[in-house]
């Protein structure tokens, strides 16, 4: 217990430095589904405008395990989408390492919700994937070795992603990004279509495997339990358009007991915050 | 079936697996049975054939009884034409289909790709495609003449709009989020295309494949009836002008059992483990 306080609190000295800067974010889909016939307004015609994003500023520091919290549909994984470059906002910008988001980065990985493994390779290649860049092949296949050992999947390299279960392949994917050795981490819900059990373990895992490789690890999720469990810093968004509604520092030791203390009052304020009036 | 078999014998403990063991076994005769109907329904045809022709009740030059087609059969063996007639047939199928795989699956990759080009071509396609090959013959007469070339051109048009269109849409309906991983990792143009596309459309060219090889199969017989002068078509009409309905028959027979053998063929393309993914069902 006492080793891993220590441990928070070197995480918390290397705080000073600035690693993702999400500056003023804006973003609006068209909803083209419904596109009005008779407008003669060429602004409607266009179809009509969802605000998601309204004006989102975020820091977060080198390191920092973050939890991107909010109510169903409010843009999480859009937001997310956002920082990891995949989606253009349609105004601010993402600043990280000082350097402007245009793009992927390689060295940024995003763990999908589901089915981001390659279906026609086998678990060994997807991992493999990568780091395919390496020159030594036995370099390489040491370092897929150790990852997939570090999620429990040794025995299972031959396999293909049919053949496992919802939770294998969600760690063989999380393996195929640490494998990278990546900077940071976005992982969007990776863990919303497993059963409860397998969910609780891989919990367990991440916060190991972060205590482990100290990098910066962006986590959205629509569980409250989940994501006080987790993370280092809570971040909730409003529902659309969503804007930041806390920023919760959580300074716990790991493991925690969500039941007790200081966990529990911000567990039972989340609750309230979000409309649900008990906490079970 | 281990959910079954575990089922079984949680509920027959006491008796250590016997009710399991004997469903096992009824299963397996079962699926031994099952396994030679097929054989059972040929035979079934041919004794009917054969009894009905010992009846009598009709002229036997409009169908011929089996024990005549099998003498045709041993005949057209023993003088090579029913040999040399498959091999002509096949070489041209191969031919053209080869070259249909080849130019559909390039095609078909460009404008799956390519947006623009595709919505420049696509009406041109859906044109074309419906348009019977056999609709061509006067042209590849008259372009090809009388030979190999006018039959490989006709089948060539059956493949390609079939291998063509399934290329299309298969590069056309790759999730998005394997380009966003490729661009995760950093995949080059042509890693993207070696990573992601060519192995993300296999599975449907696959099938592709086989449906476009039946359809060759099919058009090879119209195709040699009227272009060409050998080939297991031409036997088929060349007979039928010397009224020798058993050898129509021998004719028949051997394009369904080639079509069987290369359709058996083919399908093993499916079997392997970085095609049959797509297959699998959960």
């Amino acid at each position: 217990m006492k080793e891993s306080k220590i441990e928070i609190f070197d995480l918390k000295m290397k705080y000073g430095k600035d690693k993702v800067l999400v500056d003023d974010i804006s973003m609006e889909f068209i909803e083209r589904r419904e596109i009005p016939r008779d407008k003669k307004d060429e602004d409607k015609r266009q179809g009509e405008k969802v605000d998601v994003l309204d004006n989102v500023s975020l820091k977060i520091y080198d390191g920092e395990f973050v939890c991107i919290l909010g109510p169903s549909g409010c843009g999480k994984s859009t937001l997310l989408k956002i920082i990891a470059g995949f989606i253009r906002p349609t105004s601010g910008s993402i600043i990280i390492d000082g350097k402007e988001v245009n793009g992927p980065r390689p060295n940024n990985i995003f763990v999908f919700q589901e089915g981001g493994l390659f279906p026609w390779l086998t678990v060994y290649e997807n991992v493999a994937m990568g780091i395919r860049h390496l020159k030594n092949e036995e370099e390489k296949r040491l370092k897929v070795q150790e990852y997939l050992e570090m999620v429990d999947l040794i025995g299972f390299e031959n396999h293909y992603p049919h053949m496992l279960s919802g939770g294998m392949k969600q760690r063989a994917e999380i393996a195929r990004a640490l494998a990278v050795e990546p900077d940071i981490m976005y992982m969007d819900e990776p863990f919303s279509g497993l059963d409860f059990l397998t969910r609780l373990h891989l919990r367990e895992e991440l916060v190991n495997m972060h205590l482990y490789i100290q990098k910066t690890i962006l986590f959205v999720t629509h569980d409250i339990d989940e994501a006080i469990q987790l993370a280092d810093r809570l971040i909730v968004l409003t529902d659309r358009p969503s804007k930041v509604k806390m920023n919760y520092e959580i300074n716990e030791p790991h493991p925690r007991d969500i039941n007790t203390g200081e966990l529990q009052n911000i567990r039972q304020q989340l609750y309230l915050s979000m409309g649900v009036h008990y906490t079970l | 079936m281990l959910g079954n078999s575990r089922f079984c014998k949680f509920f027959s403990f006491s008796q250590t697996g016997f009710a399991d063991d004997r469903v096992r076994t009824q299963r397996k005769k079962h699926k031994d049975f099952s396994r030679n109907l097929p054989i059972l329904v040929f035979l079934g045809i041919l004794v009917m054939w054969h009894l009905v022709s010992l009846a009598k009740i009709y002229d036997p030059n409009t169908l011929p009884p089996p024990s005549r087609v099998i003498k045709a059969f041993s005949e057209l063996l023993a003088n090579g034409i029913l040999v040399r007639y498959s091999v002509a047939s096949l070489f041209r199928v191969t031919i053209g289909f080869y070259l249909a795989v080849l130019l559909g699956i390039l095609i078909g990759i460009l404008l799956g790709t390519w947006q623009k080009v595709c919505l420049m071509f696509y009406s041109l396609i859906q044109f074309l495609r419906p348009i019977s090959p056999l609709a061509w013959i006067p042209f590849a007469l008259l372009w090809f003449g009388i030979g190999d070339s006018s039959a490989i051109f006709l089948i060539f048009l059956s493949s390609f709009f079939p291998m063509l269109f399934s290329t299309v849409v298969a590069v056309k309906n790759i999730p998005q989020l394997y380009f966003q991983i490729g661009a995760n990792f950093d995949f080059t143009r042509l890693e993207t295309f070696k990573f992601i596309v060519l192995p993300a459309i296999l599975p449907d060219i696959v099938t592709a494949m086989r449906i476009s090889l039946g359809v060759a199969w099919l058009v090879v017989v119209a195709a040699e009836m009227i272009a060409v002068k050998s080939g297991l078509g031409y036997l088929i009409i060349d007979s039928r002008n010397a009224l020798r309905m058993d050898y129509v028959i021998v004719a028949m027979v051997t394009i369904g059992l080639i079509g069987l053998v290369i359709d058996k063929a083919i399908s093993q393309l499916q079997r392997p483990a970085f095609v049959r993914w797509k297959f699998e069902r959960k």
